[in-house]
């Protein structure tokens, strides 16, 4: 059970060190950055400035890849999936704010696949609520909680970013 | 004109979700504005690399084509294919009815093939009623053109192709001309014009092409194209449907095409920046001047890539909402504990 706020720029910080710490381990030289709409989306775009990446920034909108569809709808504004550049053979950063059930990312990596077979797939998000209902984890993650039931985070964004832990009313 | 209810209690969930897409009539203001910014979405993905997304995956959908079709059902099949649904196109009058198949028998037999939806075109106004009225509670069925009665996909698509060149419909003059009479695309587009607050609907035809008291549809009727198109922001130009024309309701086509032909010299009543439209397909010289479909405001072929868009919405919305009235599960992952502002 946690309360009140994180702070997030220091997170990010944290997450960036990290980051650049893995890149080096894993030899990535030239790595496509992508982050998923939309609080990873502000992460990519800040972890992508701070570590002066070369390759342009990519965007992914899961929604049409979500294993939820028949029990939620659709979202009516899905915005577009944006791969600027072939993601074939090369080594990909995905980015998402939280993780728990794991359920986005795989939804995530499907959609990926559907555009090539990528040499490999890290894994960065801020947060880590745990909780998971698949086998996925994350390689960086800026801090791992337990939130009550009643409880659940918002990250507000992109300038500044902003991580608030609520009750639900 | 059937009551609201009467409309929702077929197509709709007790929440107000689509589960059959069979008419415009009926349906809110907002439905409408949902199925188009869906639409949106999926005119970005149909122009991206990968067409295709699993939102429909392991689901059957059956092409249902009592009356010849090439557009509607291609872009329908399309439509489905990139949803990742498997299709079935059954050309039904060259099928089992030609053997003396009623409707409701071929129906059961495709039901027992366990099919999830069914994309219906059909002579007979009411022939989708019918069917979904008929088939299993968990089957969808989308109307694809009845009889004189409704084309929905087709108004939904024209709507959408309105909103991108014109944005709000609460200024727009619109004028639809020709064979309304016969125009099931007529009658959808004037309800779904009025549905989405459009400032004026014209309908421009000679006398023996309009029904009786079309008035009491909420639209303004001319007989001169001069008069009609003077000051509209949008032309919709219909097919002359000679194949279902039993009496002499014309002269000639020639005589037609001098009156009401959409010609460069008549397009200049209407404003500078007006578009005009057809939902195809088109007869050259007869009801329209190639110039004009061919021109800078001709946006036939815009309607032609919005109609996958829009029955790919259509498509996915009604395979949700049976699916949300035939379950009671509802754990989501943004829903329980994450959320992004």
């Amino acid at each position: 059970m946690v309360s009140g706020h994180l702070n997030a720029e220091n997170l990010l910080e944290s997450v960036t060190q990290e980051l650049r710490v893995q890149m080096m381990h894993r030899d990535l030289t030239d790595p496509i950055m992508i982050g998923i709409r939309t609080g990873g989306v502000w992460l990519a775009e800040r972890l992508h400035t701070a570590l002066n990446l070369n390759s342009p920034l990519g965007v992914l909108d899961i929604s049409f890849y979500r294993d939820d569809f028949s029990q939620s709808g659709l979202n009516p504004k899905v915005q577009p999936t944006q791969l600027p550049c072939p993601t074939e053979g090369r080594d990909l950063i995905l980015v998402d704010d939280v993780i728990m059930s794991g359920r986005t990312i795989r939804a995530a990596m499907n959609e990926l696949f559907d555009y090539g077979r990528p040499a490999s797939i890290l894994l960065v998000t801020l947060i880590d609520l745990q909780h998971r209902h698949l086998p996925i984890q994350p390689d960086v993650v800026g801090e791992r909680l337990t939130l009550g039931e009643d409880q659940q985070i918002k990250l507000s964004g992109p300038f500044p970013l902003a991580l608030e832990i609520r009750n639900r009313s | 004109m059937l009551p609201k209810e009467y409309y929702d209690a077929i197509q709709l969930t007790p929440e107000g979700q689509l589960k059959h897409f069979l008419t415009i009539e009926g349906l809110s203001p907002l439905l409408l504005t949902e199925i188009l910014d869906t639409a949106d979405s999926f005119v970005d993905m149909n122009a991206q690399q990968v067409k295709k997304v699993p939102l429909l995956r392991g689901k059957t959908v059956a092409n249902l084509f009592f009356e010849a079709s090439t557009r509607t059902l291609s872009t329908f099949e399309l439509a489905a294919k990139r949803l990742s649904a498997d299709v079935l196109n059954l050309n039904i009058s060259t099928s089992s009815t030609s053997k003396g198949e009623t409707l409701k028998d071929t129906l059961m037999t495709l039901q027992a093939m366990h099919c999830d939806m069914f994309v219906v075109r059909h002579s007979a106004s009411g022939a989708a009623h019918f069917i979904a009225q008929h088939v299993t509670p968990d089957v969808a069925v989308i109307n694809a053109g009845d009889g004189r009665h409704a084309h929905p996909t087709q108004a939904m698509l024209d709507m959408l192709t309105i909103r991108q060149h014109k944005g709000d419909f609460k200024n727009l003059k619109v004028a639809i001309v020709g064979d309304i009479l016969h125009s099931r695309v007529a009658r959808s587009e004037i309800h779904a014009l009025r549905i989405l607050g459009a400032n004026e609907i014209r309908v421009i035809a000679p006398a023996t092409l309009l029904p009786k008291h079309i008035e009491s549809l909420g639209v303004k009727v001319f007989t001169e194209m001069s008069r009609g198109l003077r000051d509209v922001d949008v032309v919709i130009m219909l097919r002359l449907q000679r194949e279902r024309m039993q009496t002499a309701l014309l002269p000639s086509e020639s005589e037609f095409y001098s009156l009401y032909g959409l010609t460069e010299n008549k397009l200049a009543y209407a404003k500078p920046d007006a578009i005009v439209m057809h939902p195809g397909p088109i007869n050259r010289g007869v009801e329209i001047e190639s110039r004009v479909a061919d021109g800078p405001r001709s946006v036939i072929l815009n309607q032609v890539t919005n109609g996958i868009a829009v029955r790919m919405a259509v498509m996915s919305m009604a395979m949700s909402g049976q699916q949300l009235n035939t379950q009671s599960s509802s754990f989501t992952e943004s829903s329980a504990r994450t959320e992004s502002l």
